[in-house]
């Protein structure tokens, strides 16, 4: 998706405005990490832990649209795949949870590696088309493969202990993990975007053929963000089998892949916080929805229809175009 | 008993059949996706959501009005054309300035709607519709017996290829159309009304679409899940043809239809991915596809 350079703003008053938008950002932050460290006194910490899986998945799927411009319609196959290998090897292997969650996170890598090695050979939507006819490959493998047990996935996950002697079946740490997984996860996705790799991906997002001129091996960039985007997926995956201590076929479906477009879609494409906000509304919405009798497809293809329509710069981009947003020092693309 | 590589040749042909059944279907809709695409540059991903809508459309005119199978073939593509019509007037419209990824989205929001709506109201389960009297029972060939439904399915979808393929390459109104998509602007100025041409275009892909779903309700049951079933087939067989030619999104249709089906023979566990995996094939050796044109 292209974006407009903003090129009426002076250099000098850029920087200015920048930094209020770093102080506002710092005092968010803060604010943000407070409520997030004492939320579990006030809501239920499961709902919290499935908010947290999503939004590091919603962040991790960002990265590719938001960052590299790359529509990705098979993104569940990282995030379902991830919770298939952590939930077998945790279970079967009795390995100790972070060894898990890395597998999960090399596997959600390595199928990154085949589909982008596919994909990035198409453009625009046909590359969104080819993920989703692979991730649909992914989902059948999944329905007949041995180790995944088909329909019933894998049951019974146990949460172990954390590096042998933290006991994640107490809810409060088990928090705390998903937490410090939570903020890794971000952590590496901000390094990843302000990285000289990261500014080489924005180039290709606003111009791929002068970062090709320019001798950018375009290719190489785009598969590596591919499989960043893959391996940080399976990051949010891995954790979500130990939270729910099951994997199943509903992780790989592609019903899951659009859930995380939708996400990423109303929080807002390229911002860094907005796909946490778009989960939030998401998850918050499919809690509620869950004791209704009403289906939550019909609420989601709405809200996307609506977004598309009139929403497109997300939750988060509408905030930043705002004017207490400018005010702020934000900048708001297109 | 007659064998063709060591499988007997009843089976044989019985899937080659399933399988010419399913390429007709896998045609038809490729052939819409491509039309739309053509001038639209839009993905339709409520494509499936229109063909399911096309055999539900067939199956309440049955139940509510008595509307037998002929009529519906023709009344439920018309329907279905108009509320695509409509569709793309109010809405769809909107997004042609914009990145062509936010057609895709729309669409995609679109058909989760339509099928949400229609699982809310039905069901998940399948129900079925009977073929018509004069195409039940069967024909023996010789070599094997041919449900003549199943044989008329092949004909007419055959027929509404070729009356496609004719209607944009041969008619006046095709002219125009492949003018339009090779430059709107310049067809806008000479006269011709071309926003009038988007909306009739969209109208005629979702309308073969609804005419291949009231042909597949007696082959399979009206489900709302039928539709996207199958669309992510239909965008696999996409990627191998290409969306560059008409006749290309129709042949290859049928020779992945035809793949398909012998791959039940051989060797069924791979079935259901051996498009995936001929469309990984063809990425690697012609990344632009079979027929493809555009990268």
């Amino acid at each position: 998706m292209s974006h407009v350079a903003h090129s009426t703003t002076t250099t000098t008053a850029r920087t200015e405005r920048s930094a209020t938008a770093s102080k506002a950002y710092a005092a968010f932050l803060g604010i943000g990490l407070v409520l997030l460290i004492v939320a579990p006194l006030f809501f239920y910490p499961i709902f919290l832990m499935k908010l947290l899986c999503f939004a590091l998945f919603a962040c991790a799927f960002n990265l590719l649209l938001g960052y590299t411009g790359l529509l990705s319609f098979g993104h569940a196959t990282f995030f379902g795949g991830a919770a298939y290998f952590t939930a077998h090897v945790t279970k079967e292997w009795g390995v100790t949870p972070e060894i898990g969650i890395l597998i999960g996170v090399a596997g959600a890598a390595a199928l990154g590696l085949i589909m982008g090695f596919f994909a990035i050979r198409r453009q625009g939507i046909y590359f969104a088309m080819i993920t989703l006819a692979l991730s649909q490959m992914f989902f059948f493998f999944c329905l007949q493969a041995e180790f995944t047990h088909g329909e019933d996935g894998i049951q019974s996950v146990p949460r172990g202990h954390l590096f042998g002697f933290i006991d994640l079946n107490d809810t409060t740490s088990m928090y705390y993990f998903v937490l410090a997984v939570f903020l890794i996860g971000m952590i590496v996705i901000w390094r990843f975007i302000n990285s000289p790799f990261g500014m080489i991906l924005k180039s290709i997002r606003e111009n791929e053929q002068r970062a090709i001129s320019l001798g950018y091996s375009v290719a190489r960039y785009k598969l590596g963000a591919f499989v960043m985007s893959a391996a940080l997926a399976g990051l949010a995956g891995g954790t979500k089998a130990l939270v729910f201590q099951f994997a199943t076929l509903t992780d790989v479906g592609w019903q899951m892949s659009g859930e995380v477009i939708l996400m990423t879609l109303l929080g807002g494409i390229g911002t860094l916080i907005g796909p946490v906000f778009g989960a939030g509304l998401v998850v918050t919405l499919q809690n509620y929805l869950a004791t209704s009798q009403f289906p939550v497809t019909i609420i989601t293809g709405v809200v996307f229809m609506v977004c598309v329509l009139l929403f497109r710069r997300g939750i988060i981009g509408e905030f930043y175009a705002s004017r207490l947003g400018r005010k702020l020092g934000f900048e708001h693309r297109r | 008993m007659t064998m063709i590589f060591g499988i007997p040749l009843q089976a044989f042909m019985g899937q080659l059949l399933i399988g010419l059944i399913n390429g007709s279907f896998y045609a038809l809709l490729s052939l819409g996706l491509a039309v739309i695409f053509g001038l639209l540059r839009v993905i339709n991903f409520a494509h499936g959501a229109q063909y399911m809508l096309g055999a539900f459309v067939a199956m309440l005119m049955l139940q509510y009005f008595g509307i037998n199978y002929w009529f519906a073939l023709l009344l439920a593509p018309i329907v279905v054309g108009l509320f695509g019509a409509v569709i793309e007037r109010l809405l769809l419209s909107r997004l042609y300035k914009l990145d062509h990824l936010y057609g895709l989205l729309f669409t995609f929001g679109l058909a989760l709607t339509i099928e949400g709506t229609f699982r809310y109201l039905y069901g998940s389960s399948g129900q079925p519709y009977a073929p018509p009297p004069a195409l039940t029972g069967a024909t023996n060939l010789g070599f094997m017996f041919l449900p003549n439904y199943r044989g008329w399915v092949v004909v007419v979808s055959l027929i509404a290829c070729i009356g496609t393929w004719l209607l944009i390459e041969k008619t006046k109104l095709g002219a125009y159309l492949r003018a339009a998509t090779e430059n709107p602007t310049l067809v806008q100025a000479f006269g011709v009304n071309v926003p009038m041409l988007l909306t009739l275009t969209y109208a005629l892909g979702a309308g073969l679409a609804a005419f291949a779903g009231v042909l597949a309700a007696p082959v399979y049951q009206v489900s709302p899940l039928m539709g996207s079933n199958i669309i992510i087939v239909v965008f696999a067989v996409v990627v191998v043809g290409g969306m560059g030619s008409i006749m290309g999104a129709i042949v290859t249709g049928y020779m992945l239809g035809i793949a398909e089906g012998l791959t039940k023979v051989f060797y069924p566990e791979a079935s259901n991915i051996v498009i995936f995996v001929i469309m990984a094939i063809v990425l690697l050796i012609r990344p632009a596809g079979l027929f493809g044109r555009d990268a």
